[in-house]
């Protein structure tokens, strides 16, 4: 985990020329607390063996990396998934929220904030407070509010406040700007567990460290299974690239091993209704990061478009915009359509119902030809359950 | 000499008032800046629009959505206030985002204030030593002075690096907290401002965030150089349109 990696962060908190700590003075001495502090906290045993302990436990850790015998003979390549989608509560971002829980314990912190756009983030927060018996606040744009009523329901079960962000367009971004803002007037006693690979030097760090587990496993899965710990590739969705970043992770300097980054098309590159933000978006700042964003001439960020909730994010992490522009990975778009098909696919081949933001990712087998000696794994994110009602709707069910 | 320098120079308290560039109505600006100055106020904060105001409350975020729908842009903004000091003398700084400022071009953005008459910047999301690396040397060459801000959670260290590196003022943010008016200012408050008075720090202080009458103003000032206030102005804006600016800043000092 120390060594040091020339795709990975730099002392500053810079990927290349993208990431840094673009804050309000304000916040200053909560993301400064949380920088001298995170990476002396990650190394100590003691937290190693309590994170460790609970990935097994509780999460249900390790997570199998499956070989998908008839998509890949569909395809005529070998595909493997990463398989997330059994995670306790249903994806990858629980790795996380555990990671952050434990950080949070140690820094003294008793009160804990999150965004959350679909839920899924929401609803980690929500289960890793109610395990370790803080007070959780999870700020939702109000539009999500009400097309994700199943999960603010699970939240509240759970036992955190829901608040509805009301300011700007009432979605993620809103809501990720109203959980700073009440980091700002609570600067002593909280912790702020941002979702994704996101938000200022040194989150996207520490959240990528923390879902590294992914890459981690396969490589040690894929020697059972192919006798070599590297992958030919490496796909994974993004929206802000929490499980990207986690399946990238340890080959980030291992060029052997291509990475493939799937984002949301929407209806469509020039729709006007889009979340590919590696295609539409430039450099600029976002919640503290210095990253590709979308956003008007003027500076002004402009609000995305996926029919995957959590693809729907005008920005990515500072990690993926330098993948990037750096070439390092490649970065294709699949619109909601071709996703969702994909994600049908899934069912009838394999019998696995993958939430439509992982949907997005096995598009890429539509989209791209692969060798029949490949070995490609693609991290499963999410499972379906969450999305039944869009999946209903979209095939007329 | 600069005139925000000229003006701390004066031996009076300083009224500082913010407003939201293209609110309530778009073409509001110049009106809006030549009433505060014929009202007596001392310096004027042009608040450039942004989408996603991080450090600001509700009252500040609901006018700078309302702005950028009235169509409010950077470039718009410089040709408002292009003929700005063939009328209005006192200083004038402009309030916003970073994200704004770096699409214009952050040189070309200096330029154009340099241009107009513009004396200072205030960008709460461009970190101090961001600002130290990479711009100061841009700001100077136009003459432009940045303030930063400093909280009560600031440590004295910090407060001193950012002290040495300021040429104008240090907006000292009256409590951890986004912007709004809060009820008056307890002891934490009064502490921490005879705090920072007894460091005797190169620049004078101007408190901000939480003042919104003659009460809190006064109490702000006791120990600071002056007081600025966004939130409280932008309701009387809500509520009076352009009108009866005098009467509102008369309310603030007397």
């Amino acid at each position: 985990m120390t060594k040091i990696m020339s795709y990975n962060v730099n002392e500053k908190g810079y990927y290349g020329e993208f990431g840094g700590a673009y804050i309000p003075e304000m916040l200053y001495p909560n993301v400064e607390e949380l920088r001298q502090n995170y990476l002396k906290v990650m190394a100590e045993p003691e937290f190693q063996k309590e994170f460790n302990q609970l990935l097994k436990d509780y999460v249900g850790r390790p997570s199998p990396l499956y070989y998908a015998k008839r998509l890949s003979e569909k395809y005529n390549t070998k595909i493997y998934l990463k398989r997330e989608d059994l995670n306790h509560t249903g994806a990858h971002k629980i790795n996380n929220t555990i990671g952050q829980i434990l950080m949070a314990k140690r820094l003294g912190k008793h009160r804990i904030i999150a965004e959350t756009g679909a839920g899924q983030h929401g609803v980690a927060t929500a289960t890793v407070c109610a395990l370790m018996g803080l007070e959780c606040i999870v700020y939702m744009g109000e539009i999500d509010i009400a097309r994700q009523a199943p999960n603010v329901a699970r939240m509240k079960m759970l036992g955190a406040t829901v608040v509805p962000a009301t300011s700007g367009s009432k979605t993620l971004k809103d809501a990720t700007n109203e959980a700073i803002r009440d980091w700002i007037n609570n600067p002593v006693d909280t912790h702020y567990i941002i979702g994704s690979v996101v938000g200022p030097h040194p989150y996207p760090d520490m959240v990528a460290r923390f879902q590294s587990v992914v890459s981690e496993e396969i490589q040690k899965q894929l020697v059972e299974h192919e006798n070599t710990s590297n992958p030919n590739y490496v796909v994974a969705c993004v929206g802000g690239g929490s499980n990207a970043a986690g399946a990238y992770y340890h080959f980030l300097d291992n060029e052997d091993v291509n990475l493939i980054a799937v984002e949301a098309a929407g209806l469509g590159i020039d729709s006007g209704e889009s979340a590919a933000t590696s295609v539409l978006g430039h450099e600029g700042i976002i919640h503290g990061s210095k990253t590709l964003l979308m956003q008007t001439n003027d500076g002004q960020i402009t609000e995305p478009y996926s029919i995957s909730a959590g693809l729907d994010y005008p920005g990515v992490g500072p990690m993926h915009a330098h993948l990037y522009k750096s070439g390092r990975a490649e970065f294709i778009s699949i619109t909601d359509n071709d996703a969702m098909n994909a994600g049908l696919e899934l069912c009838k081949l394999e019998g696995i119902i993958p939430a439509i933001e992982s949907s997005h990712a096995l598009a890429v087998f539509e989209k791209k030809q692969f060798n029949p000696n490949d070995i490609v794994v693609l991290c499963l994110s999410g499972r379906g359950d969450k999305d039944l009602e869009t999946y209903i709707n979209h095939f007329k069910l | 000499m600069n005139r925000i320098n000229q003006k701390l120079q004066e031996d009076k308290k300083l009224l500082s008032i913010y407003f939201t560039a293209g609110y309530p109505n778009i073409n509001d600006t110049v009106n809006i800046i030549k009433d505060l100055e014929e009202s007596g106020v001392d310096m004027i904060e042009i608040g450039l629009p942004f989408s996603d105001p991080l450090a600001d409350g509700p009252t500040i975020q609901a006018s700078s959505t309302q702005a950028l729908k009235n169509g409010m842009t950077t470039k718009l903004l410089f040709e408002q206030l292009q003929d700005i000091r063939q009328t209005v003398s006192i200083p004038l700084i402009i309030m916003g985002y970073f994200n704004p400022m770096l699409q214009y071009g952050v040189e070309a953005f200096c330029k154009k204030c340099q241009e107009i008459g513009i004396d200072g910047l205030i960008i709460p999301d461009l970190p101090v030593d961001v600002y130290h690396e990479e711009y100061k040397a841009t700001f100077e060459k136009y003459g432009l002075i940045n303030v930063f801000l400093i909280t009560p959670q600031t440590s004295e260290e910090r407060v001193r690096y950012i002290d040495s590196i300021s040429n104008g003022f240090i907006y000292m943010v009256s409590s951890a907290s986004t912007t709004g008016a809060k009820s008056g200012f307890g002891d934490e408050q009064t502490q921490y401002f005879d705090r920072i008075a007894s460091m005797n720090l190169k620049n004078p202080q101007i408190v901000g965030f939480g003042i919104s009458n003659n009460d809190t103003f006064t109490q702000a000032t006791t120990h600071a150089k002056g007081a600025i206030i966004g939130s409280a102005f932008i309701k009387h804006l809500n509520e009076h349109e352009v009108n009866k600016i005098d009467e509102f800043v008369n309310n603030i000092l007397f």
